[in-house]
């Protein structure tokens, strides 16, 4: 009795009606005409009304096409699909657009003068001039906040996760993750108490200082998540080896998990590098170039953006400067990132033949 | 070499829970003993004893004693790390090291121990893998990575890379449950080839095995979930498989439970 009605609810075939390939690009371009002829008809002029229009349009109408020629489980299924793209479009769109207008802006002075001579004597309201000096400074603020914070972060992942047992490992897991959530203009001020402790004058290695401290709550994070996907039968089996723990760890553990580490590194660095409060208060900024981060006011990309922004009074000429800056900041954070893919896939665990 | 195993009141804990309790056997020296017993009975815990491999668990402790030849593993001043090079370990499942090659894989306990001659290596490294029957899969391809191979060859990899250390023991934990019958074959095979220079523990669910393999046979069982196991008996495998003494081992062996 319930088999033959279970039996009479399945369908005769097991092929049932599909919606065309052309289907859901079909709906999407009547989605968007339709969006864009009731925002003409209604009088509505911003673009983020017709798209969201067209985007309601596109999940409705998906979902009343499919139920009508494939059935209500295949709409749904085509809704959720549709959902996921509305949304990947929503977030790639501003994306886009920023990378856009910042190349269009930037590429007007963006040339090798610009990349190897510094402010020194050229006002921010002339034109000329370029962010050798800023470069410089943020190469070297940033590479010296890397030499101590990623260290220190690895150092302090490793022992939280082959280490740590009870009281202290849990105080170090909550002090990273109050430091996580520090502003970086904070970090900045609390180097600087210390610098009018001690009577001190702006130079590029406080600045590297605050952004060490901004760097290792972030490198820790990402280098447990790496330590703890090595899997434990591969400690075990060194350890039964008789090899001592540290060994185990700076020979086993770490080259196999080394590609990932490094990538969260970078990715801190990229971080860091776009700073620009802590850098502000503790670098001061500086037109000519100053390449003893030990001493002295320096210049740093961000800083440089902001300052050719704030103080050139309305001069298209420092604008200019400061986009070009910005797609050289953006530039080296994103030769950053490919550097990081390049490594992890070069030390990723080999599984080949 | 092979090294008598004598162990005498042991008792293991995770934490505050007692996994084995009160065991005590006698393992002669160039001979196979197979443990067999239920899921969660304690035979791989007991088995981590015997090289400490046990307190690397957080939470792991042991009482008791055991004696390799005359001296007490878990005796004041004893180093862990010594303990595993004289008693070596091939685990259930193949773990060779993915980012090492073939060679550096059998190679890795010389050289993280850091004691070896150079001009030894590549001897060692033949020697071990003609140990683990292996050599002529892969002498063409020494300087692959180790995860390229099958289950059974990795599982090989894996007893070339224990007995390259020149252990005195060699403990196995159901090395074959992860592999296909034929691989099963290749390292019972080898299995008999190495007791003539190791002593062998080997725990196996399968019955089988423990009879083709081992000369001596450990039973071990639990009262009820939650109680800690306890070794029942050990005899010659003969023994245990023909007449055991205990009612609950012939129980098991004929498949009335576990
Ligand atoms: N890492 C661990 N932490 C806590 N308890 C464990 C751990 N490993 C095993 N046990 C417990 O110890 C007992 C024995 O387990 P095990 O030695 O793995 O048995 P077997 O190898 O005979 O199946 C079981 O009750 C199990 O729950
Ligand atoms: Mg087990």
């Amino acid at each position: 009795m319930s088999h033959a009605a279970i039996a009479d609810k399945r369908p005769g075939s097991l092929r049932g009606a599909r919606l065309p390939q052309w289907g859901p690009y079909a709906i999407a371009a009547g989605s968007v005409a339709a969006g864009l002829g009731i925002s003409a008809g209604a009088g509505l002029h911003s673009s983020i009304q017709w798209a969201l229009i067209a985007a309601v349009l596109y999940v409705l109408g998906t979902y009343g096409i499919a139920a009508r020629v494939e059935g209500r489980r295949q709409a749904k299924d085509r809704v959720a699909t549709s959902f996921v793209w509305v949304a990947f479009l929503l977030a790639v769109i501003p994306l886009a657009s920023l990378v856009w207008a910042t190349v269009k802006r930037g590429v007007k002075v963006l040339d090798g003068y610009f990349l190897t001579h510094s402010m020194g004597v050229v006002a921010d309201s002339e034109p000329g001039g370029g962010i050798y000096h800023a470069i410089l400074g943020s190469l070297e603020q940033v590479g010296l906040a890397t030499l101590i914070g990623a260290p220190i972060g690895v150092l302090t992942a490793i022992y939280l996760v082959e280490y740590g047992r009870g009281r202290l490992a849990k105080a170090v897991t909550f002090f990273v993750d109050v430091m996580t959530g520090i502003p970086s203009i904070v970090a900045g001020l609390f180097i600087l108490s210390i610098m009018l402790m001690l009577k001190m004058q702006p130079f590029g290695f406080a600045g590297s200082l605050a952004l060490a401290i901004l760097m290792m709550p972030v490198v820790v994070r990402s280098t447990e998540e790496m330590l703890k996907l090595v899997p434990n039968e591969l400690r075990e089996a060194s350890l039964a080896l008789g090899v001592p723990k540290w060994r185990t760890i700076l020979k086993v553990v770490l080259p196999t998990s080394i590609g990932g580490i490094t990538t969260g590194v970078m990715l801190a660095i990229a971080r860091i590098a776009g700073e620009t409060a802590p850098v502000l208060l503790l670098v001061f900024g500086n037109p000519f170039i100053n390449s003893n981060p030990f001493e002295g006011a320096q210049a740093s990309l961000p800083l440089y953006i902001y300052q050719q922004y704030s103080q050139s009074a309305g001069s298209t000429y420092a604008y200019d400067r400061a986009w070009a800056a910005s797609l050289t900041l953006i530039a080296f954070v994103m030769i950053l990132n490919l550097l990081a893919r390049g490594i992890a896939r070069w030390k990723a665990p080999k599984t080949g033949r | 070499m092979a090294k008598r195993i004598d162990v005498s009141g042991l008792t293991a804990y995770y934490g505050s829970h007692k996994a084995i309790d009160d065991i005590s056997m006698t393992v002669e020296p160039r001979s196979v003993t197979a443990f067999i017993g239920p899921s969660g009975c304690g035979k791989s815990t007991f088995l981590r004893t015997l090289n400490r491999m046990h307190e690397v668990t957080p939470g792991g402790r042991v009482e008791g004693k055991v004696l390799l030849d005359d001296e007490d593993l878990y005796g004041a001043g004893v180093d862990p790390v010594s303990v595993r090079r004289e008693v070596g370990m091939v685990f259930q499942r193949p773990n060779p090291f993915p980012t090492m090659s073939i060679f550096d894989n059998v190679a890795a306990g010389l050289r993280l121990n850091g004691n070896y001659r150079k001009s030894e290596l590549n001897d060692i490294v033949e020697k071990s893998l003609r140990g683990a029957n292996l050599w002529n899969e892969v002498k063409d391809r020494l300087n692959k990575p180790g995860s390229g191979l099958s289950g059974g060859q990795q599982q090989r990899l894996c007893i070339a890379r224990a007995i390259a250390v020149e252990p005195d023991v060699l403990l196995m934990d159901e090395p074959c449950s992860a592999l296909d019958p034929i691989s099963t074959l290749a390292i019972e095979d080898l299995i008999g080839e190495l007791k003539e220079r190791f002593t062998i523990v080997i725990v196996t669910h399968n019955m089988q095995q423990a009879a083709r393999v081992s000369d001596r046979t450990a039973f071990f069982n639990l009262a009820a979930v939650g109680q800690p196991g306890k070794l029942v008996e050990i005899d010659d495998t003969e023994r245990i498989f023909s007449n055991p003494s205990v009612q609950a081992t012939e129980d098991y062996i004929s498949g009335r439970f576990g």
